[in-house]
């Protein structure tokens, strides 16, 4: 007994101290991961947070960003025009969920919202792979995936573009939110459709609005994940990956969607390369699961999250 | 003209209560049970049997389980595929361990095991809700998934990592296992579905299910007047997490056979809970249409193709079939967001009145 | 309020028009042909590698039926199904096929393989899982209707094994070096796991297991773990997007990429796609050669290409790739096993008894091979009763950045480990579906 106390509780952090600058990895790694993490969670965030929807699709518009994106680079477009044209393609996409998704199911509860996004999130799988094959995809960025060495310690540059791309991404969407009317409005709406439609605000073009900026979030995603896996199928799947940042930074914030990004990131990796042998390894998954649980049993709406006032 | 009440008057407080007042609503039920357990197994062929009937079935156990705990009790949960994993495996651990005892038995103990995971991971439900709630569901989807895959013990230490359901008889008839005929495992999975189904219809008109309704509606005002949350909550994560242990026993011994961790992952989740939605939150009837149409509409959608005589690659076909799925998901819940449960509903309301407008 | 009537009104029919004719009747094939259903995945996440696999079938079989005009005259009937990989679509399909009569199945899925192995001798129907599905069934006593030549896992994994030996210079050289095995987190993934610890007792080398969760698109951890570990080779047990990534991230830890070895699901030039000229000098396991070199090739462009039926289209170039190869030897296997059973049974549409004979009485010898144009493709194969994994023996190929190129010679599995293990296992999964051991000295 007092064997595995010592095996949980003591040796991986002797483990640690051993070897700081492998720790320093570890750590690095966990953030750079975080990130990545958050780049999609902040899509989610932006859909919550202005129309008040759970986007079930939103893995799949990764996917789709990332497809059309390449498609478009393998058909010889030239990098900003092929970027230029794939965000056209996401505010399109906008237009075309608000007038067929949002605007009949206005005002209907979340749930069924969020079966609707259910349901677009099959219709793109099946449009997208029908739009551009279903093989992998190479995606180029110009940025080799290569490391380099700092005072021992290994730092990946692919990584560290796709880490400074998000910071730069959050800062912006951050103050978006907090210093423009529609920002402002953005928020009103989430709060309540029909008192922001009954004081002015054009739910439309706000919805376009949001939906687009979640798709040109959606592009910097598919980008960062695609270089690293190649694009296929599977980028759809990484929603489910920042899922846990989500609940634990709070699916109405967007610093949430960093700091949530950092905790999970870095907690998963840790677990897993401190904790892991113990138990076999590959406990990432759930690993992540469980401490965005621990969070939320002392913040049950996420560390930033809206706090529910609730009345009887 | 048919369907009318006018002339049936209740006379005592059982007949009132009844689950199906209404005498044709009784009769047509009674006949569509009775020819379920006699029509299929004569006359539908193995591929019906197997491939359409018997995950309909089984399915629809699930969904009743999850309606139960996110239509009734209103506690969103994505740990449907965990649940069913815990029923699975644990019947494969008893029956291996006890072959002598009844299958019966056994999926009823496995489903105990699964409800006793469930009420642990329904823990968390006291704290937090709605999709958060959800969310935190997936901790228990992902932890129970890796635990079958890395504790050997529960696969009996095959190497295949598989579990395999064995021959196991009920009154003389092979039930489970490669010698059960469809039609054996057919009639277990609609005995099973069928008084289950029952209990869960009785169990939502009863103290129980008004005790959910009334959480799942206003939870503080609900605490406010009596009903006790934890238990309420508990409860409802037990119970459904039952129904879903003998669903997922009843997904590897009356269907697939053999099984690994794959076949309980996140997409079952998703899939019962689609169920639900579609066909309706808080109705038990919904659970049976949403896993008909679930099950159903894809297999029709395959085979249109052919139907209608075209040709195209079976990559073309599964694309546009995916397209159609989550079109058809869309403009139904444009039409009807309630679910197919209230289609239904508005259904029998314009029966009543047939042939009169109004 | 009369549209919302209407509609509600559509959909009704929609959905009594999908009980109603949902599960129609299959067409029934042609008589004086012998039907082999195609399981693939053209779509979903596995989709970059079922390609290849569902396109070699299909040109393979068309091939023979232009060229030879059938199996001895009889016309290979085929028909794809769409799984996505998903086991229950899997089997939905196998079901709907079978009312064609199918004489043998290719499941492609280890998870579909095990669905289909207990219906295998009930519905008369061949498993031939070549290279994957259950190891334990290559004991042929007690799993008559399930083959997977030329190889298993578990030789694979000592092929692995003797690989590394001769790379460092001799079995005993082994002793000491660190051997790393990361697998997704699978019973697919594990399969090698038993055979590796078992060489590592004996030969003395560090095995450290690495597991990864499905479906492997964040491997940060593991190969942070590879990088404190420094080992001297990687073996790499994986599938789908898990392949890519690992690949990649081997490049960007910077291990010696010549060093890294994946098994023969890991070893795709779908896997070293997105990792460009990082991959160059990757390895993996195969027993089929690959290329386009063979005649065989050159006859497929001839009778199937340059007649419009190639199911790659114009798109020639990737005829060759591994996966296609695999399966065109897979195909020819099939067709030759066909061709075995008509010596004993006629030539006419066979059943599924007589074709598992056929598979069971299977050797193509070299001659065949150089016959049928894939001499170097693959080894000669000899099945017997008791050993349905044949005597198949494996290679390593490396990437060199643009093709695949055969690096070693063919190697011999260490099978005195290997047979008496997969012999016990045999036993013991037999037993889980009540089967009787046969007498192989009896059926003679």
């Amino acid at each position: 007994m007092s064997d595995l106390l010592y095996m949980v509780l003591v040796a991986p952090f002797k483990d640690m101290a051993g070897s700081p600058a492998f720790l320093v990895e570890v750590l690095i790694g966990g953030v750079f991961a975080g990130l990545m993490y958050s780049l999609v969670a902040l899509g989610f965030v932006l859909i919550y947070k202005a129309s008040g929807v759970f986007n079930f699709a939103q893995g799949v518009m990764v996917l789709f960003a990332a497809l059309t994106l390449v498609g478009l680079l393998e058909r010889g477009a030239p990098v900003v025009v092929a970027l230029a044209l794939t965000a056209a393609v996401m505010v399109g996409l906008a237009y075309a969920i608000e007038r067929v998704v949002l605007r009949p199911l206005v005002n209907q509860p979340q749930i069924i919202l969020f079966m609707a996004t259910i349901g677009l999130n099959f219709f793109l799988e099946g449009f997208g792979e029908m739009a551009w094959g279903a093989n992998v995809k190479k995606l180029d960025i110009g940025i080799p995936d290569r490391s380099f060495i700092v005072r021992g310690v290994q730092i990946n540059e692919l990584e560290l573009t796709a880490a400074v791309t998000a910071a730069v991404l959050v800062t912006l969407l951050a103050l978006f939110f907090q210093t423009t009317r529609i920002g402002l409005a953005l928020r009103a709406v989430a709060d309540d459709h029909e008192a922001a439609l009954s004081i002015g605000i054009p739910l439309k073009t706000i919805w376009v609005v949001v939906w687009s900026v979640a798709g040109v979030v959606a592009i910097v995603a598919g980008l960062m994940w695609g270089a690293k896996s190649g694009v296929q199928f599977s980028l759809s799947l990484i929603a489910l990956k920042a899922l846990p940042v989500l609940i634990l930074g709070g699916f109405e914030s967007v610093p949430g969607a960093i700091v949530g990004g950092l905790i999970i990131g870095v907690g998963e990796k840790l677990g897993e390369v401190y904790w892991g042998p113990l138990v076999g390894g590959a406990i990432e998954n759930w690993f992540a699961y469980v401490l965005a649980l621990a969070f939320l049993l002392v913040r049950p709406q996420g560390l930033f999250g809206e706090k529910i006032i609730e009345r009887v | 003209m048919i369907y009318r009440e006018a002339g049936q008057f209740k006379t005592s407080y059982a007949s009132d209560q009844a689950v199906f007042p209404i005498v044709q609503d009784r009769v047509f039920v009674l006949a569509a049970v009775v020819a379920a357990f006699v029509v299929p197994p004569l006359v539908a062929g193995d591929y019906w049997l197997q491939a359409i009937l018997i995950p309909f079935l089984i399915y629809a156990l699930a969904a009743i389980g999850l309606n139960l705990l996110t239509g009734y009790a209103g506690q969103l949960s994505l740990g449907t595929g965990g649940f069913m994993a815990v029923g699975a495996y644990s019947a494969f651990k008893l029956t291996t361990a006890f072959p002598r005892l009844s299958i019966i038995a056994v999926f009823l103990l496995s489903g105990l095991a699964a409800a006793a995971i469930g009420l642990l991971f329904g823990i968390p439900s006291l704290r937090i809700k709605g999709f958060y709630l959800a969310v935190a569901t997936l901790a228990a989807q992902f932890f129970l998934i890796w635990l079958f895959n890395k504790v050997a013990w529960f696969t009996n230490y095959a190497s295949s990592g598989t579990i395999t359901a064995p021959d196991r008889t009920v009154l003389g008839v092979t039930v489970t296992g490669p010698n059960a005929t469809a039609a054996a495992r057919y009639v277990m999975a609609l005995a099973f579905v069928a008084v289950f189904a029952l209990v869960a219809k009785n169990l939502v008109r009863g103290r129980i299910g008004r005790s959910w309704m009334a959480i799942r509606d206003r939870d503080i005002a609900a605490e406010i007047i009596g009903v006790r949350p934890l238990r309420t909550k508990l409860l409802a994560f037990g119970i459904s997490s039952f129904y879903c242990g003998v669903a997922g026993a009843e997904l590897v011994f009356l269907y697939l056979g053999s099984a690994e961790t794959l076949a309980f992952d996140i997409n079952q989740s998703f899939l019962v809970l689609f169920m639900v939605i579609i066909g309706g939150l808080g109705s038990i009837l919904g659970s049976w249409l949403g896993a008909a149409f679930i099950i159903l509409l894809p297999i029709f959608l395959t085979r249109l193709p052919h139907g209608l005589g075209l040709t195209m690659s079976v990559a073309l076909q599964k694309q546009i079939e995916l397209m159609i799925f989550g079109g058809l998901i869309l403009f139904f819940l444009i039409v009807e967001p309630h679910g197919l449960a209230r289609l239904w509903q508005i259904g029998k309301e314009k029966l009543r009145l047939w042939p009169f407008p109004h | 309020m009369t549209l919302r009537v209407t509609l509600r009104a559509v959909l009704v029919g929609i959905l009594a028009l999908t009980v109603v004719a949902g599960p129609s009747v299959a067409r029934v094939q042609a008589a004086g042909e012998i039907f082999i259903p195609l399981l693939v995945y053209r779509t979903g996440p596995y989709a970059p590698n079922g390609i290849p696999i569902a396109n070699g079938a299909s040109d393979y079989f068309t091939l023979v039926n232009e060229r030879d005009g059938g199996i001895n005259t009889v016309k290979i009937a085929f028909e794809e199904c769409e799984d996505q990989y998903d086991t229950k679509q899997g089997v939905e399909c196998y079901e709907r096929l079978k009312a064609k009569n199918p004489v043998l199945v290719n499941p492609y899925s280890t998870g579909i393989t095990y669905q289909l192995i207990p219906k295998a001798p009930i519905d008369k129907i061949v498993v031939h899982s070549m290279g994957y599905g259950m190891t334990a069934s290559a004991d042929g006593r007690w799993f008559p209707w399930v083959f997977n030549f030329p190889m298993t896992y578990w030789s694979q994994a000592s092929a692995f094994v003797k690989y590394v030996a001769q790379q460092e210079g001799g079995m005993d050289k082994l002793k000491g070096k660190k051997i790393a095995h990361i697998y997704h987190n699978s019973p697919y993934g594990k399969e090698a796991n038993p055979t590796l610890e078992d060489l590592a007792r004996r030969h003395a080398f560090e095995l450290t297991l690495l597991a990864v969760d499905h479906p492997g698109q964040e491997q940060k951890a593991t190969w942070l773990q590879i990088r404190r570990l420094n080992p001297d080779w990687i073996y790499i047990s994986g599938w789908g997007v898990m392949n890519q990534v690992a690949v990649k991230e081997a490049g960007a830890t910077g291990v010696k990429m010549d060093r890294v070895v994946g098994n023969w699901w890991t070893g795709t030039e779908t896997d070293v796609i997105p990792a460009g000229d990082a991959a160059k000098g990757y390895k993996s396991m195969s027993f089929t050669a690959p290329g386009a070199e063979f005649k065989v090739h050159q006859d497929i462009f001839k009778h199937v290409y340059d007649k419009g039926k190639g199911a790659y289209g114009n798109d020639r170039a990737k005829v060759g790739e591994v996966l296609y190869n695999r399966m065109v030897v897979n195909a020819m296997l099939n067709v030759e096993a066909i061709r075995t059973a008509m010596t004993k049974y006629g030539n006419k549409p066979l059943t599924g008894e007589q074709v598992r004979w056929g598979f069971e009485n299977l050797n193509v010898t070299d001659k065949r091979l150089e016959e049928l144009g894939m001499k170097g493709m693959m080894r000669p194969l000899r099945v017997t009763c008791e050993n349905h994994e044949g005597n198949g023996l494996a290679f390593v190929q490396q990437w060199d950045g643009k093709k695949w190129n055969v690096v070693s010679d063919w190697i011999e599995p260490i099978r005195d480990v290997v047979r008496p293990k997969l012999e016990a296992e045999a036993v013991v999964e037999a037993k889980k579906l009540n089967y009787t051991m046969r007498d192989c000295a009896k059926e003679k």
